[in-house]
């Protein structure tokens, strides 16, 4: 069960994340203690699988997660995972002590630690993952804690802006590195690591190994702030400054530069690797080291030596020898341990001296110098002074240097270059030694600096004290770790090497001495570089530039945007029509039209007729559109002809539908009609886009006649024989039509009802509230608003035309008729009702709860089909036989009837509510005062 | 249970018509019928998806007219997660709108139930043309819930919504009109074996209906170029509303994937490259646009609705790729990212609710939000989610999608434009983040409302789903793969509405 431990370490981080903020309410200290305990918990998990590891086992825990995807709760330690592990456990054991005196006392540390837990936990996830896509996960986890410490202190902007440039990078190199990932699994055929290192072989050969060593190199480059993605890790000095010694020197950035070790037997080995990696890796080290010494910047200097050391060991690994390998591995624990000791130093003086500008901070030794002497032996080992644990690791990168290198032309210029790199190591050391600690008076600080508090310079000194003591004992203090961390990179044992403070009189002694006493030199003469670098260096990489590049990129999304989508409906119908046609033309075009083949009915008179009459009316409202009665006049052609059509093929239900519907519908307009001006504004479309629309249509128009046509001259096989055999036996009704819409299809009819009811509904919601002023409020309509002779038909025709409805209702199932056309008649009967006498009357008179009506058709709809579920039949199944009736005897009725009343009330709610809207609105116009202003 | 698949309808048409019968009683009252029809709903569900999980079809034949005569109700595994997560989002965007929305304007509660019942008819229906009747119910409930609480933006917004969506009735009409007429039947079931029985000489009205149908789905699914629209409409939606709206794309999702599965199968020459080689560049290109729609976004609730775009992009981009491994990844990927889209309008609301009519939930400096905390863990949590960045269910859906797609120029085009989608994504959500949350006109701004009680409520159910679709990912994965199996199988649904030892359908050949 120990081999839990591993994912219960992180659990424990991630969870302490979550907790910790809580816990921290009641108090500072609280929070500090709790989120030590969190990581001595995590280190306890780990702690008993650590000798196996150190003696070069490698354990594996894998829990199958999503396996058929890949991704499992795949762990392993190996040794390369524990020397990561100790750095992230142990560092940031030290981390929080020094924050929680760091950070200003008003600040609560709930949200500071959390994050800072949530972290460690990713971090921990990265170094201890077996499977690739856990480790991805892991990685964005760390690149999101990452800016949300950058962004902590969110009050400055230039803080906000440098997380999210860092989430840019990094986050951005962790998509590349999951596309690659994902490449390599491919490649592969597994995500697991171990799979993953033994076909080594096979992915080196693999056509897509440039990819998937680009993407995964992607990956590694942003987050390790390879040169040219180095830009985010200066601004990243935002951060509090326990956060710039945690992530940002010791374990978040060596997150790229471990990947490479990692995967060092997977993916080195080819000349692509080591012109890429090397290559990256010397322009890196070179880079930063030269910029460091210009940054008058305190942090900004380290961040920059960080980028440096960063590309120092990329260069190393790139070179391909196992041995370099070795050197990166162990500068991996030198650079964490002397950099976060510095990072913390120079907190400690940004909180004494409340400034970080070098020009400011002079002569500390006297103020502080305790603080000075951790701080200087600190800056040795980063120069690489003998004695001290950088010298080691970088005498042994000097060594690999003069060994032969893979390509052949370097064996005089590698030398050089380290040598070269050296010197400006050695003179940004310098710099940060003399000018802070000494270089006489310090100038303008707002405050007297003197030594922090003791607990503040514990962790210093226990850094520094490391240094010292791997520099003196490099065999017995980290010999171990080192052996096993490089086999475990190298996948397998690394070559013979001595780990001694002193190797005797040598080459890479000499280069050593060299870079010591060239970087006294530059430093010497550091003003000409000031100078030139003042006058020529350009302003990319700032916050500022990373704003005006995301803007920028904002504003031609707009514009794009803008050009595609007009927001004018015009262009969306028109490209509705387009994609219509041309799926259309594709669809036609798969599959070619075979010539017409069926009987065709030849046209008559009367048909030739109808039909020029239904064009004209088309065309009309077309048109005419901007006149708008007369348009709807025109439309109402259509409608008329469409039902004489239904006529002649022996529709009488469809024709009569289509009647009332066209009579209720074109009068309803023309009364809404009257809240619009008679004329439409001109458009102010030019007449080549109105010539494109038309075109538009047209086609669209010709397209839908020509499949018709095609449809309609070939055999028709159809599964409506059945509705016509059925309808008596089955639906207990001889009138097809209507056995189809409330039986066969009920559920159909059921929906459009609802559709109906919706619609009006809608309107009455979207009504409420809104004025309208008529527009044909003009003396000579008004004085015949209620034509007296109308008034006088009404009278008796109203309960006449009742009548003849609910006849038409009735009998629906066997003759023509049915609830929708009954109640059209009744609908058209209210409306002329309404006109004869006006709103008030006709309302008085039906005293109905519109909403009311609407419930109860459609619960006589819905509740019909329901009641059958009852008997056990499905939804809407319907009965019929002989009922007897007092006084009418026994009829023969169906189910259905109930269903068909249900539609028949909705119908007449419909036009019900319609009218009383209508009404409302025509209300205002006779009483101006209850128009008030115009909405 | 035989009459399980007709629930998910009923359920919310009754409470929707006793909800217009109790009209006139109090807001509580409609609330607690809404919010008791929609717990019902969630209910029926979970049972539906129990009666589908091994694997069974539920077929009800309306009226108990057999297939292809009748219409009938196909419950599988697809339908009835679509009926889930429907559910799912219902929950919050109602419990969100009992906060006041629901008083802005008449008839709120019916139209959000008939909204319901429009999307599980149209989730569950096995016929076309009851297909086309509930994208009618869906279409005139969505209108009125978009215009719902008036404002100039959302009246114009919706003449734009329902005009076009009439304009796209018309097609899905015409379309059906060739369908019927070339193969006499509207079933899905039988229009697959008609298809399939017809000589390709002979297919031209047929596949010109479905081509028309399958671009009806597309313009729902808002695909490019048919999806302009959709970014004006959400975000002027109130915000439940929008949250619900979040199912309301995929209803074209789901029916292009149940056209081109049951219908399109490649056997039938007649159905050949008939929807596939226009969906995928389609697809794609709605990714890239919903990206650069992102980037241009004023305001989060804008960002959210390209954001839905984009992931519909990526959804169709999945259908028109089609293996059964893709669909068992769009399968994942479609619930995560209609409840995580729902959750980001929610979040959009209450922001703009806590900020105030001037700054709403516009990317610009505004008054402090009063709860920080609590608001930026659920945008944290929702930001990452949409965005595909580890650890959330986001970035699981991603690695199936990217797992699945194959190794040919479309399946690269898919690998380029998620990742690339989901990094410019992020970095528009930590620009909004960075503005809404830490940004201060001047140092002690005034500190915004408090946001209404059950609105945060509802954003913390939303929320509350993305650990969920975490922790569940090993089941809700098993889940996606074996429906993605049912569908891809195609054999199962057609089987179970037009069982082989029916007769064959008597049918009338007329010349």
């Amino acid at each position: 069960m120990t081999l839990a431990g591993l994912p219960l370490s992180i659990l424990a981080l991630l969870l302490g994340a979550a907790l910790v903020p809580l816990l921290a309410r009641s108090g500072r200290g609280v929070a500090a203690w709790s989120s030590a305990a969190v990581l001595g918990i995590a280190a306890l998990a780990v702690a008993p699988l650590a000798p196996a590891a150190l003696a070069g086992t490698v354990t594996v825990l894998r829990w199958p997660w999503l396996p058929e995807w890949g991704l499992d709760l795949a762990f392993r330690l190996d040794g390369l995972g524990l020397l990561f592990a100790i750095l992230i456990l142990g560092i940031g054991q030290l981390v929080i002590l020094y924050a929680a005196y760091y950070m200003p006392p008003e600040d609560g540390l709930g949200r500071f630690f959390g994050i800072l837990l949530a972290f460690a936990g990713g971090m921990l996830g990265v170094v201890l993952s077996e499977n690739l896509l856990l480790m991805v996960i892991f990685w964005e986890i760390t690149s999101l804690a990452s800016f949300l410490l950058i962004a902590y202190r969110h009050d400055a902007s230039e803080a906000r802006i440098a997380a999210r440039m860092a989430l840019a990078v990094t986050g951005g190199g962790g998509l590349a590195l999951l596309a690659g990932v994902l490449l390599l699994g491919r490649i592969a055929g597994s995500l697991e690591l171990s799979a993953v290192l033994a076909a080594g072989e096979a992915v080196r050969a693999h056509p897509l190994y440039p990819v998937a060593l680009a993407l995964v190199l992607l990956g590694a480059f942003t987050k390790s702030a390879q040169f040219p993605f180095h830009f985010w890790l200066p601004n990243a000095m935002a951060a509090p400054t326990p956060v710039s010694a945690y992530l940002h020197s010791a374990t978040m950035v060596k997150a790229g530069v471990f990947l490479l070790a990692r995967l060092y037997p997977v993916l080195s080995g080819t000349e692509l690797w080591f012109a890429l990696v090397s290559g990256t890796g010397a322009v890196t080290l070179a880079y930063g080291a030269y910029v460091a010494l210009l940054k008058h910047d305190l942090k900004g200097l380290l961040a920059y030596s960080t980028i440096s050391h960063l590309g120092l060991i990329t260069l190393l690994i790139g070179l391909e020898s196992p041995l370099s390998t070795v050197a990166a591995v162990f500068h991996i624990i030198n650079h964490a341990i002397f950099k976060a000791s510095l990072f913390m130093a120079a907190g400690i003086i940004d909180h004494e001296c409340g400034t970080r500008d070098m020009r400011r901070i002079n002569g500390m030794f006297r103020y502080m110098p305790q603080t000075a002497v951790l701080g200087m032996v600190a800056a040795a080992a980063m120069a690489g002074v003998p004695l001290l644990n950088g010298f080691l690791s970088k005498e042994m990168f000097f060594a690999e240097t003069l060994q032969e290198p893979p390509v052949a032309g370097y064996a005089y210029a590698l030398p050089a270059f380290a040598t070269f790199a050296g010197v400006l190591s050695v003179a940004y050391s310098l710099r940060f030694i003399h000018d802070v600690f000494f270089h006489g008076e310090p100038v303008g600080l707002p405050r007297t600096p003197h030594e922090p508090p003791l607990w503040m310079r514990v962790p210093v000194g226990i850094l520094s004290l490391l240094c010292l003591v791997v520099g003196l004992l490099p065999q017995s203090s980290v010999g171990a770790l080192l052996r096993t961390a490089s086999a475990a990179a190298l996948g397998g044992p690394p070559p013979p090497y001595e780990l001694a403070p002193w190797h005797g009189f040598n080459l890479p002694l000499a280069m050593s001495a060299v870079a010591l006493a060239g970087g006294a030199l530059w430093y010497r003469f550091r003003g000409v570089l000031f100078d030139l670098h003042e006058r020529f260096a350009p302003l990319v990489g700032g916050p500022a530039a990373f704003e005006r590049v995301y803007n920028a990129a904002a504003a031609a999304a707009r514009l794009l945007m803008a050009a595609m989508d007009t927001g004018r409906l015009r262009r969306y119908v028109a490209l509705l029509l387009l994609a219509a046609l041309g799926l259309g033309l594709h669809a036609v075009a798969g599959a070619g039209l075979a010539p017409p083949h069926g009987a065709v009915i030849p046209a008559d008179p009367v048909a030739i007729g109808a039909l020029v009459a239904l064009a004209v009316g088309a065309f009309g409202c077309a048109g005419l559109h901007r006149r708008r009665p007369l348009a709807v006049v025109f439309a109402s052609v259509v409608g008329l002809i469409v039902s004489l059509t239904f006529l002649r093929f022996s529709a009488p239900d469809l024709a009569l539908t289509q009647l009332s519907v066209e009579v209720v519908t074109i009068v309803l307009l023309l009364l809404a009609l009257r809240f619009l001006p008679e004329e439409a504004r001109a458009t102010d479309a030019p007449r080549r886009r109105r010539l494109g629309d038309a075109a538009i249509a047209g086609a669209g128009g010709l397209g839908a006649a020509a499949l018709a046509y095609a449809l309609l001259t070939r055999p028709f096989e159809t599964v409506s024989g059945f509705f016509v055999e059925q309808s008596v036996p089955g639906g207990g009704g001889t009138n097809v039509v209507n056995v189809i819409l409330v039986d066969f299809r009920g559920f159909d009819t059921l929906g459009e009802i609802w559709v109906l009811a919706l619609a009006a509904l809608g309107a009455h919601a979207l009504l409420e509230g809104l004025r309208l002023r008529p527009h044909a409020l003009r003396a000579a309509s008004e004085a015949d608003r209620h034509p007296v002779m109308l008034a006088m038909l009404m009278r008796p025709l109203l309960p006449l035309a009742l009548t003849v409805a609910f006849h038409i209702l009735l009998r629906g199932h066997n003759l023509p008729g049915g609830g929708f056309i009954a109640g059209l008649i009744t609908g058209i009967v209210l409306i002329l009702q309404y006109l004869a006498v006006g709103l008030d009357i006709t309302s008085a008179r039906l005293r109905v709860d519109h909403l009311r009506l609407f419930a109860l058709g459609l619960a006589l709809a819905a509740g019909t089909g329901m009641a059958s579920m009852a008997f056990g039949a499905p939804f809407l199944t319907s009965a019929h036989g002989y009922v007897p009736i007092p006084l009418v005897g026994r009829t023969h009725l169906a189910s259905a009837l109930a269903f068909d009343l249900g539609v028949y009330l909705v119908v007449v709610a419909t036009v019900l509510l319609v009218l009383s809207e209508l009404g409302r609105l025509s209300q205002r116009e006779l009483r101006p005062a209850a128009c008030g202003g115009q909405g | 249970m035989t009459h399980l698949p007709v629930l998910p309808v009923l359920v919310p048409m009754v409470a929707a018509i006793l909800l217009l019968a109790v009209h006139s009683a109090g807001a509580a009252v409609l609330r607690g019928v809404g919010l008791a029809a929609v717990a019902l709903l969630a209910a029926v569900a979970v049972l539906l998806l129990a009666a589908t999980a091994q694997g069974a079809v539920a077929v009800v034949a309306i009226g108990a007219w057999p297939p292809p005569f009748g219409i009938v109700l196909v419950a599988d595994r697809l339908s009835a997660t679509m009926v889930a997560v429907t559910a799912a989002v219902a929950v919050p965007a109602l419990l969100a709108a009992t906060d006041g929305t629901d008083l802005q304007g008449r008839h709120f509660h019916p139209f959000f139930q008939m909204q319901l019942a429009g999307l599980n008819g149209a989730f569950l229906t096995g016929d076309l043309f009851n297909l086309f009747v509930f994208f009618e119910v869906l279409l005139i409930a969505s209108y009125a819930l978009l215009a719902h609480g008036a404002g100039a933006a959302r009246v114009r917004a919706g003449l734009h919504y329902v005009v076009l969506n009439l304009a796209a009735s018309l097609v899905f009409l015409v379309g059906l009109a060739l369908l019927y007429g070339a193969l006499g039947t509207l079933n899905l079931a039988d229009v697959a074996g008609r298809l399939a029985a017809l000589p390709l000489e002979e297919a031209a009205p047929a596949r010109a209906g479905l081509a028309l149908i399958a671009g009806v789905f597309a313009f729902k699914a808002a695909l490019l170029p048919l999806g302009f629209w959709l970014p004006h409409a959400y975000p002027a939606a109130a915000a439940p509303v929008a949250a619900l709206f979040a199912v309301l794309t995929k209803v074209g999702i789901y029916a292009l994937l149940r056209l081109s599965s049951v219908a399109l199968a490649d056997d039938a020459p007649a159905a050949a490259g008939l929807v596939a080689p226009w969906l995928m560049p389609a697809a794609i290109g709605t990714v890239v646009a919903a990206t650069l729609g992102v980037l241009a976004a004023p305001s989060l609730g804008a960002i959210a609705a390209h954001l839905l775009l984009l992931s519909t992009g990526m959804l169709a981009a999945g259908v028109a790729e089609g293996s059964a491994p893709m669909l068992a990844a769009v399968l994942y990927y479609l619930p995560h990212t209609t409840l995580v889209s729902a959750g980001l309008f929610l979040l959009a609301g209450h922001i703009a609710a806590t900020r105030g009519e001037e700054a709403r939930d516009r990317i610009r400096r505004g008054p402090r939000l009063p709860r920080p905390g609590l608001v930026g863990g659920a945008y944290l949590a929702l930001a990452v989610a949409v965005t595909g960045l580890p650890p959330l269910s986001g970035f699981l859906g991603k690695v199936m999608l990217l797992a699945a797609a194959p190794a040919t120029p479309a399946g690269y085009a898919m690998w380029a434009s998620f990742l690339l989608s989901g990094f410019v994504a992020a970095l528009a959500l930590a620009r909004a983040a960075s503005v809404l949350f830490w940004e201060r006109s001047e140092p002690r701004a005034a500190v915004g409302r408090a946001a209404p009680p059950r609105l945060g409520l509802a954003l913390a159910v939303a929320v509350g789903f993305v650990p969920l679709l975490v922790l569940g990912a090993a089941p809700l994965s098993a889940h996606a793969r074996a429906t993605a199996e049912q569908v891809a199988a195609r054999r199962p649904y057609l089987e179970a509405v037009l069982p082989r030892d029916l007769p064959p359908a008597a049918r009338e050949r007329r010349p």
